[in-house]
């Protein structure tokens, strides 16, 4: 199963729905379209909803770096909310969580970006 | 011990088609979810750097896996036929110089989720992971 994406606006935020798997190939070429495609538009206020993403490879994990410069650069700000633990520790691991702020509930996530 | 031996393309197809082989296998000798896990990453990532660094996708180049099932853990080979690579001139994705580069990061991953790991210089050609886990060391 690769990754099913949508997204929704929350006031002025743009809330990336993810869910299934974000690996090598599909999943996260997908992804990385999609985040630089609302980039582009303008989007300068993006929360990654993870919460139904199962499982992310090191290649889902570059992605995830790669559409943060990319929206960074575009003068906006990406964060990220509902990491299961695996995901989670993979952070730990990378030391990612040092860059991402992560959120666990969604109203949460919405206000900080005021 | 068993052992498993299997020769694979150098296609994406074929990192599912080890993951899955070698999860089974897993199974077998006791693993439960949490280190299956870890050990399907690390599969995942090993033989995603041999197929695309190693053998970068060559229809002429197999990813050669070989799985050793003991009662207390697992000991995993993989393979490429690729040019050979040196671990100590891939950059640290820790530095704080690296943080934010797409890739690199499959190395730091696949040590992270293992007991023991090694690369070897592979014979005649190519580079050899070999990983272990054991199954008395979940976390």
């Amino acid at each position: 199963m690769s990754v099913k994406l949508s997204n929704r606006q929350v006031g002025d935020v743009t809330v990336v729905d993810a869910a299934g798997r974000i690996t090598l190939g599909e999943g996260a070429s997908a992804f990385r379209d999609l985040i630089k495609d609302l980039a582009a538009k303008g989007t300068k206020k993006m929360l990654v909803n993870l919460s139904e993403v199962s499982y992310i490879d090191s290649s889902g994990i570059g992605e995830m770096v790669s559409s943060y410069t990319t929206v960074t650069n575009h003068g906006g700000q990406l964060k990220l909310l509902g990491l299961n633990k695996r995901v989670k520790d993979l952070l730990q691991i990378t030391k990612l969580y040092t860059v991402f702020e992560v959120f666990d509930d969604e109203p949460s996530a919405i206000r900080s970006f005021a | 011990m068993a052992e498993r031996c299997i020769s694979l393309d150098s296609t994406l197809d074929s990192v599912e088609v080890a993951e899955s082989a070698i999860l089974s296998d897993a199974k077998e000798v006791g693993f439960q979810e949490e280190q299956l896990h870890q050990l399907g990453l690390a599969v995942r990532e090993t033989m995603v750097n041999a197929v695309v660094h190693g053998n970068r996708y060559s229809s002429r180049k197999k990813v050669h896996v070989t799985v050793t099932k003991a009662h207390d853990r697992l000991t995993i080979v993989i393979a490429d036929e690729g040019d050979g690579f040196d671990p100590s001139c891939v950059p640290n994705p820790l530095a704080e110089e690296n943080l934010l580069s797409q890739s690199g990061r499959g190395l730091l991953l696949i040590q992270a989720f293992v007991d023991e790991f090694q690369v070897r210089r592979g014979q005649p050609r190519g580079t050899e992971i070999r990983m272990v886990k054991y199954l008395a060391n979940a976390s």
